[in-house]
């Protein structure tokens, strides 16, 4: 095996057999970009699939050719880690609607020939659990010995479940929710308005033109803010100044803090698609596994076992609402264990708070690959 | 195995579901999983305990006692167990009766905090008794309530809860003479009448 990994693709869904979107409009033919690490094993029953967050990819770990840095989950993810490498078959896709190599707003339109833009359909968290379903089923693997993701990686990780029951063993959710509250909708209507008020975003249709690099930048800055503490932030900047020894009595930036966020939302413009930011952010606004109902009705006959995982500084996604999900679980007698990491990182701890996640999942999964013997090749 | 473990094992019918409110490491529960074929849920306070659960395989909650058992339908569990943990919750009389509602069963196991060695020592010490049984000085003891045999018995008569057994401890074995005398801690299956 090379030292370095590399990203596959997998089309699907070929006209005349579109995906059937949630909304009813099909859309076809499909790309999942995907990385694996690890080795399928012949019963095809050590596989682990992991769901990235809003502005993640298929890249969760190892190093492509000449990058500097590793994939989004890295420490979590490889030999030794807490998803082991030696004995799981790990699977990470870039989810439907994103920019990074599966089809999305930015990718081409055949019958247009030109990027989608706008014209693409708005596609659910169903739809990009349904098109993963797909890479699963070419893979071969008939059941998954677990699905994992933090924020909304552990809301498609909680879709599956209550949508293909029968094909998952565990999933481990990880600061994550089963509904968007009116202050996470607020969050990223703001986050999409900086977008879409940028004079270059002309109404999605800048590919190989000025991009809306300001209103993304802007955008950025903000989900920086949600996705730490306060008292993280105070650790990590407090006042201090950035490049000044004292106050510039001007609008150019004096404090650490602002000349982070300025850097981060600027990156984010070199990474990251502005249309697909608009989608993805409005597929968690409209997600309610409840459907407005009882919660507690949507697990029946779920035999899924979990491992909910949430952080007592994360106000995104606050303690209480992963713990409405696991009472619902109670209800329905699923097996289900629930731990409050107490962290100052905020939403960020599940890409920063490795020590107790690593002993967390390793142990989980070691326990559902024992009682399903699926460890062995 | 620890000697109350060991007599809260006896009490339990095989292939129960059972909670154990403060499960601590999980210890217990698993015990029940394997000599008794019990399917099992632990609650617990201590973050640190969690790791060792999820470790153990216990399946556990992360939380107090109170709120975790607002979780629970009625009748829900064959048994729940409080065992030392009754001492240290804020509001005992509530845990009690909650516990009597999701579990057909409770068994409630107490530090006797009137062992004839505690009443010695305040006695002749004039002070705040510690013993093996309660290690605990007055300004860092985590207990919160301080109770006997006979006052648990008589919390049990006046609200119609039964008791279906009980069962005295010293050091190391079951003791019948004089329990609330020589018992160090003693263990109750109780059941609403």
């Amino acid at each position: 095996m090379s030292q370095y990994v590399e990203t596959q693709y997998y089309t699907f869904a070929h006209p005349p057999h579109e995906l059937v979107l949630k909304s009813g409009i099909k859309l076809g033919p499909v790309t999942l970009a995907y990385e694996t690490y690890g080795k399928l094993n012949a019963a095809k029953s050590n596989a682990i699939l992991i769901f990235h967050a809003l502005t993640g990819d298929a890249h969760a770990a190892g190093f492509h050719q000449d990058a500097k840095d590793p994939g989004w989950w890295d420490p979590m993810i490889g030999s030794g880690k807490a998803f082991d490498t030696d004995k799981y078959f790990v699977i990470c896709a870039n989810v439907l609607g994103g920019c990074k190599g599966s089809t999305g707003p930015s990718s081409l339109n055949p019958a247009m020939g030109k990027p989608w833009a706008l014209s693409f359909p708005v596609v659910t968290i169903e739809d990009m659990v349904v098109a993963q379903k797909y890479l699963i089923d070419h893979l071969g693997i008939k059941k998954l010995l677990s699905a994992s993701g933090g924020s909304m990686g552990g809301l498609l990780a909680l879709e599956w479940a209550v949508r293909f029951p029968d094909t998952l063993q565990s999933a481990i959710l990880i600061a994550t929710n089963y509904k968007h509250t009116a202050q996470q909708i607020a969050l990223h209507e703001v986050a999409r308005q900086a977008i879409m008020s940028d004079p270059n975003w002309n109404k999605g249709d800048y590919y190989g033109k000025a991009l809306p690099a300001q209103g993304m930048a802007v955008s950025r800055m903000m989900g920086h803010i949600t996705y730490m503490s306060e008292r993280s932030m105070e650790e990590k900047f407090g006042r201090k100044l950035k490049g000044k020894e004292k106050l510039g009595y001007d609008f150019s930036h004096d404090f650490e803090v602002e000349s982070y966020l300025k850097y981060r939302g600027k990156s984010f413009v070199q990474r990251f698609d502005a249309n697909s930011y608009l989608y993805l952010s409005k597929a968690l606004d409209y997600f309610d596994l409840s459907q407005e109902g009882d919660l507690a009705t949507v697990f029946k006959g779920v035999e899924t076992k979990f491992l909910v995982v949430t952080f007592t500084s994360d106000w995104l996604y606050p303690s209480y609402q992963s713990k409405h999900i696991v009472k619902a679980m109670k209800a329905n007698e699923i097996d289900v264990s629930f731990i409050e990491i107490d962290t100052t990182y905020g939403h960020d701890s599940f890409l920063v708070e490795i020590e107790g996640q690593s002993k967390l999942v390793s142990h989980f999964l070691n326990n559902i690959a024992k009682q399903c013997h699926c460890e062995e090749r | 195995m620890r000697t109350d473990h060991k007599y809260i094992l006896q009490m339990i019918e095989p292939n129960s579901h059972v909670l154990d409110l403060g499960c601590g490491d999980g210890e217990l529960l698993t015990l029940l999983m394997k000599y008794k074929n019990c399917r099992t849920t632990g609650i617990e306070i201590d973050e640190k305990e969690i790791y060792k659960c999820v470790e153990r395989g216990v399946s556990v909650s992360h939380g107090d006692i109170d709120s975790g058992l607002a979780d629970y339908s009625d009748k829900r569990f064959d048994y729940v167990i409080l065992n030392e943990s009754l001492q240290e919750i804020l509001d005992p009389e509530k845990v009690i009766a909650e516990a009597l509602r999701v579990g057909k069963k409770v068994i409630v196991g107490i530090p006797n905090f009137c062992n004839i060695v505690a009443r010695l020592q305040i006695f002749f010490l004039g002070k705040v008794p510690v013993t093996e049984g309660l290690p605990y000085t007055w300004y860092n003891t985590p207990n919160l309530r301080f109770l006997s045999i006979k006052d648990f018995r008589e919390f049990c008569s006046g609200r119609q809860i039964t008791i279906e057994r009980q069962l005295a401890i010293g050091t190391s074995k079951e003791i019948f003479l004089w329990p609330n005398l020589l018992a160090t801690v003693a263990l109750f299956l109780i059941s609403k009448s």
